[in-house]
């Protein structure tokens, strides 16, 4: 490591070493400081939409909250995963997530772990929070592009392009295994999946173990 | 014997009428004009009449005829009218709608009327402007290079390429400590000197944005209207300074005549040498395009404009990396708002220093607002930074509408924040109105009566940005729309115990928490009404009452008979026939039809008519 490259960080009172270009979350989870995530994934590039990665950041005497997922560490700087501030903000998060999908296992974890009671929201029922995994993973482990983001705002879905039968989908599944709602709603996601592609024959599922597979 | 007919003529004769639309405008100043009584008068007025399946009524974005809100359009026939009152409703449908007659007194012109063109006896309107940005608007003829030319245009760009280098260029920009006018004002100089620096790639972009996606806001229209080429000649000596090869003008899709001009300024430019390669005999190159926005709010902010440019979908992503060292294809780009980039020009010409000497000590130059709202003069305006509200509000407005009282006024735009009648005398700059609780936006300046219901105003903007969010982050996507669902509790009575508390909580989070501008904004009009005006909220939700009386679900029509001389001017005035009664004799309110719209409360000469709220003890 060239010593310019090298840059020193502070993570809850820890003073660490990072590299330049690594971001907080990435240094972080090197020294072993948990940050809860939604949409964040190795293998894919940083989406910094669920926000549940928040951290406050103090730069030169000023404080910001920023998604430690895409925020580059810099030289200086002072983080903390666990303010009160913080600690309020994942809490809303995930009972707003929660209130859009009740039934989705990794939210309800999430929700023991925050020590969340009460939902004071009307409960919606669907089964899919948004964080775009399966959307990058077609696109940039698989190189097909065949599902994106339709609509805006709470209407916003996941779609193949136009709302129409994706002929590019190959039927890999790797959206469908990315998916972190898929603990609890396996059936559901491959029906998304099918959904998505508009091509129920691509998927079967095994009449003995019942798993699903890909029938191309 | 003559055979009866078969069929007994049905009791309400429907009236014959081709299939129209009604656009009720709903940009900012219409709706606090009260275009949304209007829509349900409509509506509940074609439904009496059966004529809803013929004549739909839509809303509408706002067309810049706020100084005659509220403002409604009648297609196909493509007539306009303005200062619609509820008790026009019906003549509206009887006379145009059935019978086809144009009615004279509500007709606007076909132009928006722009204040540069009112008569002067608006002296008092102009007193108080200093003209640098809208320098030439109603002097010169906008498609016309030479009229520019002949008014000193161009000359700041002869000047620069011939005597400047670009880095003096950026220098004296950042004397003049211009900063941007696209909302969040950082400063230009500095924006500038980033991306020249910048090492990411050789080549080079400016962006002027020209999305504007305000409702009811039509400076950046105006200027692309009135002077095109104040902008173009920004831009180009931005490209020089930066060492831009390539400039796009993103221009709101709604504005046909501001496209025709700029891209009318831009091939003008090009025939005179002042774009295209060699400029000015130099060995400076640099062209622009034209770019049709997508029409979204959202594509206002930087990153989803440049996105919306490259073709993808117009979401934001996160900063950093900036514009200035990963913006357009991966290049270094540099984005100004159309104001900011028209106030170039008379910086380099006239020096940094002459346009440091005008405004505050943080805050130079001056800003154009766009006045609307219950102020007796509306249109765009130019003051220096520091102008007071009072200055804004009582010596260019006029004062309010009617000599009301001042109750509030909100800047900024759709997640700009409501600033109390008592912070009058605030002078307006970006740091004061981020202390007030509010932001400067691109200048949207809604004068507000006492008749306004603070809570009913945080519900239509925040319904607006929840509307407009991209839905790509948790805390705008679901946060916006919880509280939305607790502000519609609110005003229909049926907000509970906690709910001002979970609307703030929540409020914060989509601050602190957004990924994108729009989120973090979006809480704006929420928390300065929490506030400033939470005895408001709280009326409602413990007392169940409206103060401003506007909150239909907590108002009941009555009629009080000991004032009631059974004139029937209500009875011509309800557009559902809800009052009857015979002449000279206390009349009837049918509540079970009464749409609430307000119209005989607001025709009775007799005040006989009480709109008073509910009491629940
Ligand atoms: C939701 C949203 C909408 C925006 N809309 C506009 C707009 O319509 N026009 C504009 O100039 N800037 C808009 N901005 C600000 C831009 O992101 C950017 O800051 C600005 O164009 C930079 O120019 P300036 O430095 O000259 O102000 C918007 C920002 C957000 C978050
Ligand atoms: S199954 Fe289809 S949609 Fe899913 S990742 Fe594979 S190609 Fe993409
Ligand atoms: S379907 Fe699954 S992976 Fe795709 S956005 Fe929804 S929750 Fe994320
Ligand atoms: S803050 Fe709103 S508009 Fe911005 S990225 Fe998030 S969801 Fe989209
Ligand atoms: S994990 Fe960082 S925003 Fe989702
Ligand atoms: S014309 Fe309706 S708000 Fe401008």
């Amino acid at each position: 490591m060239k010593r310019e490259d090298s840059m020193r960080i502070t993570i809850d009172g820890r003073r660490r070493r990072a590299e330049r270009g690594q971001t907080i979350l990435e240094v972080a989870r090197e020294a072993g400081i948990e940050i809860p995530t939604l949409c964040y994934h190795e293998a894919l590039t940083p989406w910094g939409a669920c926000r549940l990665c928040v951290v406050e950041t103090s730069m030169g005497g000023r404080t910001r909250i920023v998604a430690s997922c895409v925020t580059p560490a810099e030289d200086g700087m002072v983080v903390r995963t666990d303010t009160d501030r913080i600690r309020d903000i994942r809490k809303m998060i995930i009972t707003l997530l929660l209130a859009r999908c009740p039934g989705i296992e990794i939210l309800k974890s999430y929700a023991r772990q925050f020590g969340i009671k009460r939902i004071p929201f009307e409960k919606g029922s669907e089964d899919c929070f948004l964080c775009g995994m399966c959307v990058r993973a077609c696109s940039e482990i698989v190189g097909v592009g065949a599902i994106d983001f339709a609509y805006r705002g709470v209407k916003t879905d996941v779609e193949p392009p136009f709302g129409v039968t994706s002929s590019a989908c190959i039927g890999c599944g790797t959206c469908t295994t990315i998916c972190p709602a898929r603990t609890l709603t396996l059936e559901k996601v491959f029906a998304r999946r099918t959904m998505h592609c508009k091509k129920e024959e691509i998927v079967g599922r095994c009449t003995i173990c019942e798993s699903y597979y890909s029938g191309v | 014997m003559i055979r009866k007919a078969k069929h007994k003529t049905p009791r309400k004769t429907k009236a014959k009428v081709a299939s129209k639309t009604i656009n009720i405008c709903h940009g900012t100043s219409c709706i606090e004009a009260g275009s949304g009584q209007l829509e349900v008068a409509f509506e509940a007025a074609l439904r009496h009449k059966s004529l809803s399946a013929d004549v739909k009524v839509r809303p509408g974005r706002c067309m810049g005829y706020c100084h005659v809100a509220p403002v409604l359009t009648i297609e196909p026939d493509g007539v306009t009218y303005g200062n619609v009152k509820l008790s026009d409703v019906e003549r509206i449908i009887d006379k145009h709608v059935i019978g086809g007659k144009i009615l004279k007194d509500l007709l606007v012109p076909a132009e928006p009327a722009y204040p540069s063109l009112q008569p002067l006896s608006r002296a008092g309107f102009f007193e108080k402007q200093v003209l640098i940005v809208m320098r030439n608007r109603g002097r010169i003829d906008p498609e016309s290079i030479e009229d520019y030319i002949a008014n000193d245009g161009y000359q700041a760009l002869a000047k620069a390429v011939s005597e400047m280098e670009p880095e003096q260029v950026i220098d004296e920009v950042k004397r003049a400590d211009l900063r941007g006018r696209g909302g969040a004002g950082f400063p230009t100089g500095l924006k500038w000197e980033i991306c020249r620096r910048s090492k990411t790639s050789e080549t080079k972009y400016i962006v002027c944005n020209a999305d504007e996606g305000d409702p009811g806001a039509f400076m950046d229209r105006s200027l692309l209207e009135s002077d095109p080429h104040a902008v173009v000649e920004g831009m180009i000596l931005g490209a020089y300074a930066i060492g831009a090869s390539h400039g796009f003008v993103y221009v709101r899709e709604e504005y046909p005549i501001a496209l025709e001009r700029i891209v009318g300024a831009i091939e003008a430019a090009r025939d005179y040498g002042l774009l295209g390669e060699g400029i000015l005999g130099s060995d400076f190159s640099f062209d622009i395009s034209v770019v049709r926005g997508a029409g979204a709010f959202v594509c206002g902010e930087e990153t989803a404009l440049m996105a919306s440019i490259e073709g993808k979908d117009g979401r934001p992503r996160p900063r950093p990396p900036f514009p200035a060292e990963r913006g357009l294809w991966g290049c270094p780009t540099n984005i100004n708002n159309v104001e900011t980039w028209a106030n170039v020009p008379p910086i380099i010409l006239k020096g940094g220093e002459w346009y440091a000497s005008i405004g505050t000590a943080k805050s130079k130059g001056t800003k154009v607002f766009s006045l609307v709202g219950k102020v007796k003069n509306t249109g765009l305006i130019e003051v220096p930074m520091g102008t007071t509200l009072r200055e804004i509000i009582y010596d260019i407005g006029g004062g309010v509408l009617r000599d009301r009282k001042l109750k509030a006024v909100q800047t900024g735009g759709p997640s700009g924040g409501c600033i109390p009648a008592s912070l009058i005398d605030l002078p307006v700059d970006y740091e004061e109105l981020s202390k007030a609780g509010s932001i400067m936006g691109s200048g949207g300046l809604i004068v507000m009566d006492e008749d306004t219901c603070m809570v009913d105003v945080a519900r239509y903007f925040v319904r607006f940005l929840e509307e407009e969010s991209c839905g790509k982050c948790t805390p705008c996507r679901e946060g916006l729309t919880r509280m939305r669902q607790i502000l519609d509790r609110i005003v229909e009575g049926k907000g509970k115990k906690g709910d001002i508390e979970l609307l703030e909580a929540l409020a914060k989070v989509v601050k602190d928490a957004s990924l994108c501008g729009l989120g973090a904004t979006a809480p704006n009009p929420v928390l300065s009404t929490l506030k400033y005006f939470r005895d408001e909220y709280e009326a409602h939700v413990y007392r169940k009452r409206c103060p401003a009386k506007v909150c239909k679900a907590l108002i009941v029509y009555r009629v009080i008979p000991e004032k009631c001389t059974g004139c029937q001017r209500c009875v011509r005035a309800c557009p559902v026939g809800a009052i009857s009664g015979p002449r000279a004799q206390p009349h009837n309110l049918d509540q079970s039809l009464c749409i609430k719209c307000g119209a005989c409360y607001e025709v009775c000469k007799f005040d006989a008519i009480a709109g008073d709220a509910i009491y629940v003890e």
